[in-house]
């Protein structure tokens, strides 16, 4: 070994820790933040009796969605025996327990009675889909570490595909449970959808792949390692083929609402009138769908590795956007208690909910990106197995 | 000669810590009874070790069935426990539930609903 | 004797104590008894409420004012969109110029959406139908803020101490109108009711078909707030 190694093996190492210790503060910025809100109440936060979940809610959500469909690479491997993707399902299990830790992490510490978590963990109420969430959360964990045992385990290797099965069911419920969050609720346009479910899993599809792409990149750069032209274009294929059924979804909410008359009002609320129509324009469809698929798609960009990166950053970016108009927006379009009628009230019936969301409930937020991060930058360093080792040549390259 | 020094030292500078730290042990609990009531609903040893079980079981009776005038009643427990100077069971450690909870190192959960001043009236001025 | 034969004979023996018991003249209506120390509440009563829009003013907000002072909600949380509302008076005006105003608080669902969402149990109907917030295990997810149609629900966003102690209620939990559930078992009515000098508000058992309220419901045109979603709400509307 010479020098020129060591040296940099040595700079690797005080890089590592320097990143580590970011990722450290940002999550006990975040945990402050909640000791900080449990302490003098949810008055310090922009949440209120009419914008009842806020930022912290858009940060879980995408966590816990994305958590869900990164598993998908996995899926892809095990279930329907992909090899390029079976050599990258041990770092999706690990993405998937770090970003479902990292959403529970905010979604928990938001709770207006956070030391109380408890009473969650025990007392169920079985027509509550937040309860079912509980068990479905929890067995995910359970599911994705013995999956994550049997893939790294040559022994029991054989067991890879019925676990990865089990894994791939689980986790679809899973994101059915995050949607139907929203999908039960009766009393507000933006929801009371069975639409949303489905629209749900798909979301997860992209987002967790782009997750992905995103760590991969990072990984391999690292590493010093240079991704197989051919992987990188099945993978970027896939991704596109994600968004635009995300697009495909979107399209038909948005139009299936526009047919009924009761709904057009929040459409026009949603769409034209408010400032959600600029996040959702320029935020969601825009960044978070048009531009990566024209980068993806483009000749020459979709084939380079920072290309494809980017448009995963910008599908990110649009999934923060598309939820913050979703949560938000949804919640900000005044009930329709007295349909037809001009209604006004000291609790601010009848008038579109403003929301500014106050520092601390960004940092917690923030906090479950950290966590999220934590947990995938210890993973990685410690098993060196979560880092995709590709085979010179693709055997199933060629069919498919 | 310099260790034995030294050791000795650290002796001196050790003795004062110890004693601080035995100073410094949590006193029992002497809150007073300053308006007892004739008899409390059970004995003094039962309602040490099994109050919280006790108000547990009548607060899901009462708020979850509508049981109510029964014997157990935390407003029941303030009434009597009542601090005359401040008039409540909390606010500092002469008081007779923090000063107990203070000692045991028990969290007290239930004064961030209920109101811990005995004959407490509110003041009803408007939102 | 079946189950509802003697239900219907013990709630009929309350009528008639309850008759002889109060004074004439005095405005209290007999199915509101106390019950007795140790006695569960029952499902032969369902607590409701009519209220007649047609006397009830705009500019009048007695019944808010009341709530508040009865259930000690009294904190001035700096930001107007955080402080509680269990009442609240909503002013209407329909597409054809009419105007009018009501009070609006939980409507006492027989199938209440936020007991249906509540993930720990805390959101719960009580057997006479009263529904409440049990904040003893209450985690304060508020999705039962996001399930309620009627806005009836607050989140308390800051500590309290000026609490009634009769009507705990603090920081972290939800909390909505308990159709001043600490009076109703004492015999009394609720306060919004007792306070509106109009007499726009009757309070009653919905399970007796003899009841003032019920009869009125039988026989005087009423409405129920978002009767397409099918809650069977315990408030009732007269004039909407």
């Amino acid at each position: 070994m010479n020098t020129a190694t060591v040296l940099s093996a040595r700079a690797a190492t005080s890089k590592f820790w320097l990143i580590a210790a970011v990722g450290a503060l940002i999550s006990a910025i975040g945990f402050g933040s909640a000791l900080y809100m449990e302490h003098h109440g949810h008055a310090v936060t922009g949440m209120t009796n009419q914008i009842v979940w806020g930022l912290p809610h858009v940060f879980a959500i995408f966590l816990i969605v994305a958590a869900s469909g990164v598993l998908n690479v996995a899926s892809i491997g095990s279930v329907f025996g992909k090899t390029a993707y079976k050599k990258r399902a041990p770092l999706s299990g690990l993405l998937t327990l770090a970003m479902l830790s990292g959403g529970l992490f905010v979604l928990m510490l938001d709770l207006g009675r956070a030391d109380r978590v408890m009473i969650a963990a025990t007392k169920y109420n079985f027509t509550s889909v937040f309860a079912w969430n509980v068990f479905l959360y929890s067995g995910m964990f359970g599911i994705v570490a013995v999956y994550l045992w049997v893939l790294m385990e040559k022994r029991l290797y054989p067991f890879a595909k019925p676990v990865g099965v089990a894994a791939f069911v689980w986790r679809l419920v899973l994101t059915t449970g995050t949607g139907s969050i929203f999908g039960f609720l009766i009393s507000r346009n933006a929801y009371q959808s069975a639409l949303l479910a489905p629209m749900f899993i798909i979301m997860s599809f992209a987002w967790g792949l782009a997750v992905f792409l995103i760590t991969q990149a990072v990984m391999f750069r690292w590493n010093g390692k240079t991704l197989d032209p051919a992987i990188l274009k099945r993978m970027k294929n896939l991704f596109g083929t994600f968004i635009a059924a995300v697009l495909y979804f979107l399209i038909v909410y948005h139009l299936t609402n526009l047919y009924f008359a009761k709904q057009v009002a929040f459409e026009k609320f949603i769409l034209i009138d408010s400032g959600f129509a600029a996040i959702f324009w320029i935020g969601q469809v825009l960044i978070g769908a048009l531009l990566p698929m024209a980068i993806l798609y483009h000749p020459r960009l979709g084939q380079r590795m920072c290309a494809v990166t980017a448009a995963a950053v910008l599908v990110i970016v649009g999934a923060f956007c598309e939820l913050y108009v979703f949560i938000i927006g949804g919640e900000a379009f005044p009930l329709d208690i007295f349909p037809g009628a001009e209604i006004t009230s000291s609790f601010f019936d009848g008038q579109v909910a403003t929301y500014s969301p106050s520092l601390p409930e960004f940092l917690l937020g923030l906090g479950g990106l950290g966590v999220a991060f934590m947990i995938t930058l210890i993973g990685v360093r410690l098993i060196s197995k979560f880092l995709p080792e590709d085979d010179a040549v693709q055997p199933d390259a060629a069919t498919d | 000669m310099l260790r034995i020094l030294s050791t000795l030292a650290t002796i001196a500078l050790a003795l004062p810590l110890l004693q601080a730290a035995h100073a410094g042990e949590v006193p029992k609990p002497s809150a007073a009874i300053e308006s007892p009531g004739t008899q409390c609903v059970a004995p003094p040893a039962e309602i040490r070790r099994n109050h919280m079980e006790m108000l547990k079981h009548q607060r899901d009776l009462t708020l979850r069935e509508g049981i109510r005038g029964t014997k157990v009643s935390l407003n029941g427990c303030i009434a009597c426990h009542a601090s005359k100077k401040t008039g409540s069971v909390i606010g500092n450690n002469d008081n007779f539930c923090q000063g107990c909870h203070a000692y045991a190192a028990v969290k007290l959960d239930c004064w961030d609903c209920h109101q811990p001043k005995a004959g407490y009236q509110a003041t009803g001025a408007t939102p | 004797m079946t189950e509802n034969a003697r239900r219907g004979f013990l709630a009929a023996g309350a009528t008639f104590a309850g008759a002889i018991a109060v004074a004439p003249g005095l405005h209290l209506i007999a199915p509101a008894l106390a019950r007795g120390a140790g006695e569960p509440a029952s499902n032969a009563n369902r607590w409701g409420l009519l209220i007649d829009t047609n006397k009830c003013s705009a500019s009048c907000d007695a019944c808010v004012k009341a709530c508040a002072t009865e259930n000690g909600i009294t904190e001035q949380v700096a930001d107007p969109r955080q402080r509680s509302q269990w009442i609240r008076k909503i002013d209407i005006k329909e597409k054809n110029g009419r105007q009018h105003s009501l009070p609006m608080m939980c409507q006492h669902c027989s199938d209440p959406p936020c007991v249906d969402v509540c993930p720990t149990g805390a959101s719960m109907k009580r057997a006479d139908g009263i529904v409440l917030v049990d904040r003893h295990v209450c985690i304060g997810c508020r999705y039962c803020m996001m399930a309620c149609p009627y806005k009836a629900r607050s989140f308390v966003h800051e500590p309290l101490t000026e609490q009634n102690p009769q009507v705990p209620r603090g920081i972290g939990c939800v909390e909505a109108c308990t159709l001043c559930v600490h009076r109703v078992d004492k015999g009394q009515l609720p306060a919004c009711v007792e306070a509106c000098t109009e007499g726009a508000m009757l309070f009653g058992n919905l399970a007796d078909p003899n009841s003032e309220i019920s009869r009125r419901i039988a026989h005087e045109a009423t409405t129920q707030v978002r009767a397409d979603l099918k809650l069977n709400t315990g408030v009732r509307y007269q004039g909407i």
